[in-house]
């Protein structure tokens, strides 16, 4: 039997940035580029071998600016490309994901986050960048963001974030963090033919970009593509939906900012996920990434002693799952957000919560540690009292 | 009245697009002409090209003039975008048009890391010494002494010395020169196309608007006449010590040599990896 070097069909026990690799080669990526970075570099080192197996590219660039521009360079020709860092390569590329959003690039951004701010301690997982992929660029926008919990949730978000990505023409983060990157776990990978792949569409020829619609459709513009004659007019600056800049017309320069916004959320419904256990409890436990393990673990001790304890996991940061959160807590008693930083998400939740239930944070005992199921029970029980 | 067009209009510039954004007197405009009758000549189409530019007047060459392929980048950045548009369409001659500002001073690290990679992009970077369009500061560019908004008592640092930087760098080809030096200048364009290789074509182009008033060179007639009256071939200048160098433009193709191209060993490394054994 031959060898399917692009899908690593099979049980294999590995770090969730193997997973991650073996992800986007199943997705179809075949352009990366990065630039090393603890603990994301184990992603690139591991495309750098993989990617020419299956006709693809790596670079690695002077510096993560560098880095996105490439992929969003390599997106324009045509690539399925990627990007992976950690936070401070976020911090830098942050200019360059309101380029994305703005020309609508389709783009995968891998964040193995860890312990911040600044240079912090690269080696410890901490969910630091939850609010700046969403909020970190200038100007408004709205972006997708996933949040995997192990190894092979980033295997299989990874997957996720490419066919998000060419579905919607976007940008799209994968939010791992330093925990489950390196935790080695079972991953199972599926045979080729079902694993289901989204491929962008493209724009047909127009004898002028004037007689196409290139930009801005909230049901998603066929991208013009490179280097097929399609002579395409692409400007982060404001334009209009044949690519073209307008820095005059205030009904342009609505439409530049609103029409990337209005296609994430009138399709939030097919991009939004969140795993819901909350019926006839009276506590909800609301988390997203690694602490998720945790909250769960937390809920079964705490049924386990008779108290009516759920979960609420929010599998994507962004957009921002209003309705699920809204719905959560009008079921409830008592919302605890559990997240590993210092509250990032509960204002967001907090103001989806606040008028039908009590909402508090918890972030762990100390910072960069998980959160323990005990501490996490222990809260509960105070709350309940 | 009647509008007049140039020859090349028709068959490389966007239809719809009728106005230029640059001042009078500007050099832009000969150093578009160049680029463009360098690809006439070559008998290319721009279905062969993607351009990419960066931020500030020269970087408007392209976008939204030419009729091709445009990426139109953030300040600094298109030779790192244009690097991911090359490894992507292999095939296709991918060109950089942007300016001082763009691309050694925000942009430094990228230039020189692309001439150190030896990608096969080639670059006109349009030098007129100044930040034209936000008003005329002081760029990496700008000689030491001259009076801008930003060095109101007379820039203190050092200029950089753009072509030798790129060699030093590691390019394929470099060359330099005036828009005194049109044909000089189409000539090296086409050679930097048909370079398999990183090559720069360092564009020194007067800006009368805000360089001309901060300099006291004058308008655009009186720029001209001092590129003309203070370039040096190469081979002279190396006849010439540093006193005598001294606000002299020094032009002519800075290096021309064959390197291992990064595009094309992809190509050949994706191809050996992938073929069935």
């Amino acid at each position: 039997m031959q060898h399917n070097k692009k899908v690593q069909t099979g049980t294999h026990f590995e770090m969730g940035n193997w997973a991650c690799t073996e992800g986007a080669l199943a997705a179809g990526c075949n352009f990366a580029a990065g630039y090393p970075i603890t603990p994301a570099s184990e992603v690139a080192n591991f495309l750098a071998a993989r990617l020419p197996e299956v006709g693809g590219t790596f670079l690695q660039t002077e510096d993560e600016i560098s880095a996105i521009c490439a992929a969003i360079g390599a997106s324009w020709a045509g690539c399925k490309a990627m990007t992976v860092t950690s936070g401070p390569g976020i911090s830098l590329m942050q200019e360059s994901i309101g380029f994305a959003v703005a020309t609508e690039t389709p783009l995968v951004i891998v964040d193995v986050q860890r312990f911040g701010p600044s240079t912090g301690v690269p080696s410890v997982g901490l969910a630091g960048d939850i609010v700046q992929v969403a909020r970190g660029s200038h100007g408004d926008y709205q972006i997708v963001a996933l949040c995997p919990e192990s190894p092979q949730e980033m295997f299989d978000m990874t997957i996720r974030a490419f066919n998000l990505a060419e579905i919607y023409r976007v940008p799209v983060f994968v939010m791992g963090d330093g925990f489950m990157g390196h935790m080695r776990e079972q991953i199972a990978i599926p045979p080729e033919d079902r694993i289901e792949i989204k491929n962008r569409k493209i724009a047909e020829p127009a004898a002028t970009v004037l007689e196409r619609q290139d930009f801005q459709d909230v049901n998603v513009a066929p991208m013009p593509v490179f280097g097929r004659g399609l002579k395409a007019h692409v400007t982060s600056s404001c334009h209009d939906e044949h690519g073209m800049r307008n820095l005059s017309d205030p009904e342009v320069m609505h439409r530049y900012t609103m029409r990337p916004i209005e296609k994430i959320l009138k399709h939030r419904d097919d991009i939004v996920r969140v795993e819901d256990d909350c019926d006839n409890v009276d506590v909800v436990l609301v988390s997203c990434g690694t602490v998720s393990r945790c909250a769960r673990a937390a809920a079964q001790l705490a049924r386990s002693e008779g108290l009516k304890v759920g979960t609420l996991r929010l599998l994507t940061a962004w957009p921002f799952a209003d309705r699920e959160v809204r719905r959560a807590a009008e079921k409830v008693d008592h919302m605890l957000v559990l997240e590993n930083n210092t509250g990032q998400l509960y204002p967001y939740i907090k103001a989806e919560a606040a008028h039908a239930c009590r909402v508090s944070f918890l972030g762990p005992q100390t910072l960069g540690q998980i959160h323990d199921p005990k501490y996490i029970l222990g809260h509960i029980k105070e709350l309940i009292q | 009245m009647t509008l007049s067009a140039h020859p090349l209009k028709e068959r490389y510039a966007r239809s719809h697009i009728q106005r230029t954004t640059t001042c009078p007197g500007c050099g832009i405009g000969t150093v578009s002409q160049a680029i463009l009758r360098a690809i006439d000549e070559l008998g290319l189409n721009m279905d062969d090209f993607v351009f990419v530019s960066g931020i500030g007047c020269s970087a408007w060459i392209p976008s939204p003039f030419y009729n091709a392929d445009t990426l139109h980048t953030t300040h600094g950045r298109p030779i790192a975008f244009a690097t991911g548009v090359k490894l992507g369409l292999p095939d296709k001659h991918v060109m950089v048009v942007s300016g001082d500002g763009d691309l050694t001073a925000i942009g430094g690290n990228h230039l020189i890391h692309a001439a150190r990679r030896n990608i096969n992009l080639t670059v006109v970077l349009v030098n007129n010494g100044i930040y034209g369009m936000t008003g005329g500061q002081t760029a990496p560019t700008t000689p030491r002494g001259i009076k801008t908004i930003t060095s109101p008592y007379g820039a203190m640092e050092h200029d950089f010395d753009i072509a030798p930087m790129v060699v030093a760098a590691g390019a394929a080809y470099v060359a330099r020169w005036t828009t005194y030096h049109p044909r000089q200048m189409t000539r090296s364009i086409k050679k930097g196309i048909q370079k398999k290789g990183f090559a720069l074509i360092e564009a020194v182009s007067q800006c009368p608007v805000q360089y001309g008033r901060a300099s006291k060179l004058g308008g655009a007639v009186d720029m001209l006449t001092h590129f003309k009256a203070n370039s040096i071939r190469l081979a002279k200048a190396r006849e010439m010590d540093e006193a005598q160098l001294a606000g002299k433009i020094i032009v002519g193709e800075f290096c021309d040599r064959e390197k291992a191209e990064l595009s094309e060993q992809w190509v050949r490394l994706r191809s050996e990896m992938t073929e069935d054994k």
